[in-house]
C-alpha cells in the first residue's frame, strides 16, 4: 500500500500500462515535456519516448480519429482530452465512429480505444472548464463509461480501461485530482470489475448514489445525516455506461428511498436513467419517488456563483428530508 | 521594418530534396495547370517528364486488364441502379465516370496497402477483390457494413464525410510504429539480414465536398506533422450534391497540399494510365518514408449524385456533354485498338463478362440474407454487457410471446378445421 492522489495514480496506471503493453500509446495535446495541463502525463515521455507519449497537434478529431485508425492497426491508444468542454471537436469521431465501428464492421473490427476527459466544476476556472457531458455519450451505445472517485479506482480503472476491447472514455474527476488515498499496487481487490458500483457505506434509511466528484460530498452528508440519527447508504457509481442497476436496487429494497447526486444537470441525466429503471425494477419497496438532486438547466455558470450550481452536502440533506417525508 | 525575409529556423528543408519531389513542386507553384495527362480524349498517349515511366512499365496485358475493370465496374453501376429502381435496394451511388480515377489508383495499390474509401468507390473494391455482391448489403440495408476488411485491406464504406481521413493518418501512423517494432526486434534477434514485411501505405478516398470537412484539415496536419506513409486521394467530380466545387475552395484542391508541406498533385481523374501512374508514385514515396502525397482526379460524376437525385435541377446537359467527349473507357478503347493491343473479340469478351456480373449480383442480392436483429445485439460491445444482455432477454421473452400467440393460433384454427370436418361428417 502507498499513498498518493489520484492524478499520481492515473499517472502509475499509465506507466505500468506502457511498461507492460507494447502496443499501447498516449496520445493529447501537450502531454509530452509538460506533462498534461494536470500533469498527470508527467515524465512518461522521457520513460518511454515519442512515439508512445505523443504530442498531438491542437485538434480533437485528429486526435480520437487517428487514434482509431491506429487502433484498427492494432495498437491501444489512450486519448487525453484537455478539458470536458473541448471534447466537442471531436464528438463526431467518438459518437459516429468510435462507438459503431464494432457493430457495423459486423464484429469483425474492434476499436479498443481509451478516451480520458477531465470532467466537472468546483475549481474555480472559466468557462468550458468545468462541464459534465457524460449523460451525451452515455446515450450512445457501444461506448462504456467509467468515472474513478479514489487514487485505488483511477490506479486499477486506467488499466483496466486499456485492456477492455470496447472503447472506453474515462471521465477523471478533475476538482479531486489532489485528493490522497491508499492505493495497493498488488491488486486491484475490490475494484476487479470496473464496471460494478461499490457500496461504501451501509445504511437503512435511504440510499444515495453518486459517482466521481461528488462521492466525498455524499459521504460527508451521510455522516451529517448520522448526527440525526438517520442512516444512509452511500453507493459509488463507478460505471455510467453499463450503470450496475443490481447493487442500486438491492440497496433500494433494503432503504426504500433513493437520492441521486451527480453535477450535470438533471433534466436528461443519468439520475433520470436511474430513477425510471429504479421505478420500473424495485416501484414496490420505494417509499418515496427517487430524488434527484444535480446541475440546473443552464450553461455552466461562471465561476463566482458555482458554489450555488454545484450539489453540495446541504442540498444532499435537503433531497433526504423530503424523501423521507413521504 | 524589414522583417519580412527573417529565416524560419524551425524548417529544415532537407526534407524535400528527392528529385521527383522537386519536379512534384514545381507542379505546385502553377495555378490550376498543368494537370498530370498521359492519354487524351481523342486516344493518343502523350508524354510527362516525371511520370511517362510509369506508363512505358504497363504491359499490353495490364491496359487490357485496366479496361476490362472499368467496363465491368460501369456495368455493375448499371445493375445497381436497375436493381434500386426495383426496389431492391434502398438507395444506390452510381460511380459512371469515375471509372478511370478508381480503377486507376486501385490497381496502382498493393495488397499490404490499407485503403479506406467514402461510399462511391465501388471501382476500387473491385480492385481489392471484395465481392461486389457483399458491397450491396449496405445498400439493401441488411448491414452497416457487409464483407470483413481484414480480407481484402480495403476498409468499410464511411457515410460522415471525411470522417475516415483521421482513420487513414492514424493507420499510417500504425504502420511506422509497426516497421520500428519489427526492425527493433530483428536487431534483438540477430535477424537484421531476413526479409522483411513488405512496406505498406495507405490511401484514403474523399469528394471534393468532402475536402470542406474539418477533419480533412486535422487529417492533413497529422499526416505532415508525423510523415505518415497516407495518400490523400481526391475524386474532385465536381459536385457534391448541388454545389459545385468552387464553394468548396477557391484554388486548384491539390495546390492545398503544399500549405500542409508536402507535394499535391492534379491529374485527369479520365485518364486511367495519368492515375495510376501518380498513384504508384506518391503509393511507392510514402511506403518508401517520404511522407504523404495529396491527389486530386480531376473528374466528373455523369450521373445523379445518388438514386434519390435528380441534376437537372441544378447543372445543364451542355456541361454532362463536354464530359462525357472525355469519356475514361472510351479513350483507353480508342487508344488499344489504334495500337492494336486489343481486337474486337476482346471487347466482346468484356461485354460478356461484364453480363455475367451484372447476373450474379442480380441473383445474389435476391439472396442477401436479412440478419437476425440478436446479431446487433451480440455486436454492439465487444465484451459482456448487462444492459445488452437484460434487453435481449426482454426482447426474447417478448417475442417468444407471439410464438406461443402463433401456436395458440395454430391450434385453434386446426381445430376449427376439426370441427368442420366433424361437422361434415355428422
Ligand atoms: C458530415 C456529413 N454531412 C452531410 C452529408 C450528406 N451528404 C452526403 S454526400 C454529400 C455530398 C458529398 O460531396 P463530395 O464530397 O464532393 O463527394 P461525392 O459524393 O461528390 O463523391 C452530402 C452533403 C454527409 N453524408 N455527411
Amino acid at each position: 500500500m502507498t499513498t498518493m492522489t489520484i492524478a499520481k495514480a492515473i499517472n502509475e496506471g499509465l506507466r505500468a500500462t506502457l511498461a507492460n503493453n507494447p502496443r499501447s500509446l498516449l496520445m493529447g495535446e501537450d502531454i509530452g515535456a509538460l506533462g498534461g495541463v494536470y500533469r498527470v502525463t508527467d515524465g512518461l515521455i522521457g520513460e518511454f519516448g515519442a512515439d508512445r507519449v505523443v504530442d498531438t497537434p491542437l485538434a480533437e478529431s485528429g486526435i480520437i480519429g487517428t487514434a482509431i485508425g491506429l487502433s484498427l492497426r492494432g495498437f491501444q491508444p489512450v486519448c487525453e482530452i484537455q478539458f470536458d468542454g473541448f471534447v466537442f471537436p471531436g464528438f463526431n469521431q467518438i459518437t459516429t465512429q468510435l462507438a459503431k465501428m464494432h457493430s457495423r464492421s459486423n464484429g469483425n473490427l474492434t476499436v479498443p480505444v481509451v478516451v480520458r476527459i477531465p470532467y466537472g466544476g468546483g475549481i474555480g476556472s472559466i468557462e468550458h472548464h468545468s462541464e459534465s457531458p457524460e449523460a451525451l455519450f452515455a446515450h450512445t451505445a457501444g461506448l462504456r463509461i467509467i468515472t474513478p472517485s479514489n487514487p485505488h479506482d483511477a490506479y486499477w480503472m486506467i488499466q483496466q480501461a486499456v485492456e477492455c476491447q470496447d472503447p472506453v472514455i474515462v471521465f477523471e474527476p478533475k476538482r479531486r485530482y489532489w485528493l490522497k488515498g491508499e492505493v495497493d499496487t498488488e491488486a486491484p481487490g475490490a475494484s476487479a470489475d470496473p464496471f460494478k458500483a461499490h457500496v461504501l457505506r451501509e445504511g437503512i434509511d435511504a440510499t444515495v448514489v453518486v459517482y466521481g466528484p461528488l462521492v466525498p460530498v455524499a459521504l460527508a452528508a451521510a455522516e451529517a445525516a448520522a448526527e440525526d440519527g438517520r442512516s444512509v447508504e452511500v453507493i459509488d457509481l463507478r460505471s455510467i455506461s453499463p450503470i450496475d442497476f443490481d447493487t442500486v436496487t438491492d440497496s433500494v429494497r433494503k432503504t426504500g428511498r433513493l437520492i441521486v447526486a451527480h453535477e450535470a444537470p438533471t433534466f436528461g441525466g443519468i439520475g433520470g436513467e436511474i430513477a425510471a429503471r429504479v421505478s420500473e425494477r424495485a416501484f414496490h419497496s420505494l417509499e418515496a419517488p427517487v430524488i434527484r438532486v444535480g446541475g440546473f438547466h443552464m450553461p455552466y455558470p461562471v465561476a463566482k456563483v458555482e458554489e450555488d450550481y454545484l450539489p453540495d452536502i446541504d442540498r444532499i440533506l435537503e433531497a433526504l428530508d423530503r424523501a423521507l417525508a413521504y | 521594418m524589414g522583417a519580412t525575409h527573417l529565416p524560419a529556423t524551425e524548417f529544415d528543408g532537407t526534407d524535400l530534396d528527392d528529385q521527383l519531389e522537386a519536379e512534384a513542386e514545381a507542379r505546385l507553384g502553377a495555378p490550376a495547370e498543368p494537370m498530370v495527362q498521359l492519354l487524351g480524349p481523342d486516344g493518343t498517349l502523350g508524354s510527362d517528364p516525371v511520370f511517362s515511366k510509369y506508363a512505358e512499365r504497363l504491359d499490353p496485358g495490364t491496359l487490357r486488364g485496366f479496361y476490362a475493370d472499368m467496363s465491368k465496374i460501369r456495368r455493375f453501376d448499371v445493375e445497381a441502379t436497375a436493381l434500386q429502381r426495383q426496389g431492391q435496394l434502398a438507395l444506390w451511388v452510381p460511380l459512371t465516370g469515375q471509372e478511370a480515377a478508381q480503377i486507376g489508383s486501385g490497381r496502382a495499390s498493393q495488397p499490404q496497402d490499407y485503403i479506406f474509401p467514402t461510399y462511391r468507390e465501388h471501382g476500387v473494391a473491385l480492385t481489392r477483390n471484395v465481392d461486389l455482391a457483399e458491397l450491396l448489403r449496405q445498400f439493401r440495408g441488411v448491414s452497416n457494413g457487409g464483407w470483413n476488411p481484414k480480407d481484402t485491406n480495403f476498409h468499410l464504406y464511411t457515410l460522415v464525410l471525411a470522417a475516415q481521413t483521421p482513420h487513414a493518418v492514424g493507420y499510417a501512423m500504425g504502420i511506422q510504429r509497426d516497421q520500428k517494432l519489427a526492425a527493433a526486434t530483428a536487431v534483438g534477434s540477430g535477424e537484421a539480414g531476413q526479409a522483411a514485411e513488405p512496406k505498406a501505405a495507405v490511401m484514403v478516398y474523399f469528394g471534393d465536398g468532402a475536402s470542406s470537412e474539418g477533419d480533412v484539415h486535422e487529417s492533413m496536419v497529422f499526416a505532415s506533422s508525423y510523415r505518415a506513409p497516407v495518400v490523400f486521394f481526391c475524386q474532385n467530380n465536381h459536385w457534391a450534391i448541388s454545389v459545385p466545387t468552387s464553394v468548396q475552395t477557391r484554388i486548384p484542391l491539390a495546390n492545398r497540399a503544399k500549405g500542409y508541406g508536402f507535394p499535391g498533385i492534379r491529374v485527369d481523374g479520365n485518364d486511367v494510365i495519368a492515375v495510376h501512374a501518380v498513384t504508384e508514385w506518391a503509393l511507392e514515396r510514402a511506403r518508401e518514408g517520404h511522407g504523404p502525397v495529396l491527389i486530386e482526379a480531376f473528374t466528373y460524376r455523369v450521373g445523379a449524385h445518388t438514386t434519390a437525385d435528380d441534376p437537372t435541377k441544378y447543372r445543364g446537359s451542355e456541361e454532362e456533354g463536354v464530359w462525357r467527349a472525355k469519356d475514361p473507357l472510351d479513350r483507353l478503347e480508342k487508344y488499344l485498338r489504334a495500337e492494336g493491343l486489343a481486337d474486337d473479340a476482346f471487347f466482346d469478351q468484356v461485354r460478356a463478362d461484364g453480363d455475367e456480373l451484372a447476373a450474379y449480383v442480380r441473383k445474389t442480392t435476391h439472396d442477401l440474407e436479412t440478419p437476425d436483429i440478436r446479431t446487433a445485439f451480440a455486436n454492439t460491445y465487444v465484451e459482456a454487457h448487462p444492459l445488452v444482455a437484460e434487453e435481449l432477454a426482454w426482447f426474447e421473452e417478448y417475442s417468444a410471446g407471439f410464438a406461443d400467440e402463433a401456436e395458440a393460433d395454430q391450434t385453434e384454427a386446426d381445430q376449427t378445421k376439426v370441427d368442420q370436418t366433424d361437422g361434415m361428417a355428422r
